[in-house]
């Protein structure tokens, strides 16, 4: 299983290549791109704080879990930190199976989860000013893991 | 390898007496640090080490509602107890991906 917050550009290939295996079937890969826009506003480049030691702790947990429940083969799992520029990837997912559907399936509650309860923040730098961005899709009240509050 | 010699003079001298508390994002912003050790007290809480912190860093409390914390790496509720030398961080509403 390869998991990792890096502050370095993500590799497809190695990803990929991480989670091979002749019984997989099927290879999903999902890539978290930084986008020029969000709720209507132009954005310059985005700034990623983590909390890396934990951050791979729970990337993992959630990863077993995933393999756990849709029954995959194996998960590469990683998050880039500091300054990303427009369509750098952020956030690199790839995930083997028997067959499709798991992938899919599998590839899918992954970034869901990644995104509920990994800590990682995204600041989004405009032409004039500056964000941290805080909770799911930068909107509304934490989600907090179960029995967390 | 240097960080884990380090952390373990630092729980050496300062062993039974502290607390280190971890900022990130906005947080870190407003406090203008990203770490910061307290003194521990007996029968330390999230809670109680959250309020000692807020009572000398004011500007933190309009974060405190939306804060989940960690111990030592993991997610704990605001009862959870604090031993001396643990690791506490402060987790605003997370947003990667």
């Amino acid at each position: 299983m390869l998991i990792r917050v890096t502050e370095a550009p993500l590799d497809i290939a190695e990803a990929v290549a991480a989670v091979e295996t002749n019984a997989a079937g099927a290879v999903n890969v999902f890539l978290g791109n930084v986008r020029d826009n969000n709720l209507g506003r132009r954005v310059d480049h985005l700034v990623y704080d983590a909390y890396p030691s934990m951050a791979e702790k729970v990337m993992r947990e959630i990863a077993e879990e995933a393999k756990a429940r849709f029954g995959l083969l194996d998960c590469a799992v990683l998050h880039r930190t500091g300054r990303l520029e427009l369509g750098e990837t952020s956030l690199l997912i790839a995930v083997s199976s028997g067959h499709r559907a798991e992938s899919f399936e599998g590839g899918h509650w992954l970034v869901n989860q990644i995104k509920k309860r990994v800590p990682v923040w995204k600041k989004e730098v405009w032409e004039d000013g500056e964000a941290w961005i805080e909770g799911p899709e930068s909107m509304g009240l934490q989600q907090a893991p179960a029995g967390m509050r | 390898m240097g960080l884990a010699r380090k952390r373990q003079r630092h729980v050496g001298y300062n062993q039974g007496v502290s607390v280190t508390i971890l900022f990130f994002a906005s947080i870190a912003d407003a406090l203008g640090h990203r770490r910061l050790e307290l003194p521990s007290a007996p029968g330390d809480t999230v809670e109680s080490v959250c309020d000692r912190l807020m009572t000398a860093h004011p500007q933190l409390e309009r974060f405190r509602p939306t804060l989940l914390f960690a111990l030592d790496e993991e997610y704990v509720k605001p009862s959870a107890p604090v031993p001396a030398g643990a690791t506490l961080a402060l987790i605003p509403p997370v947003s990667g991906g």
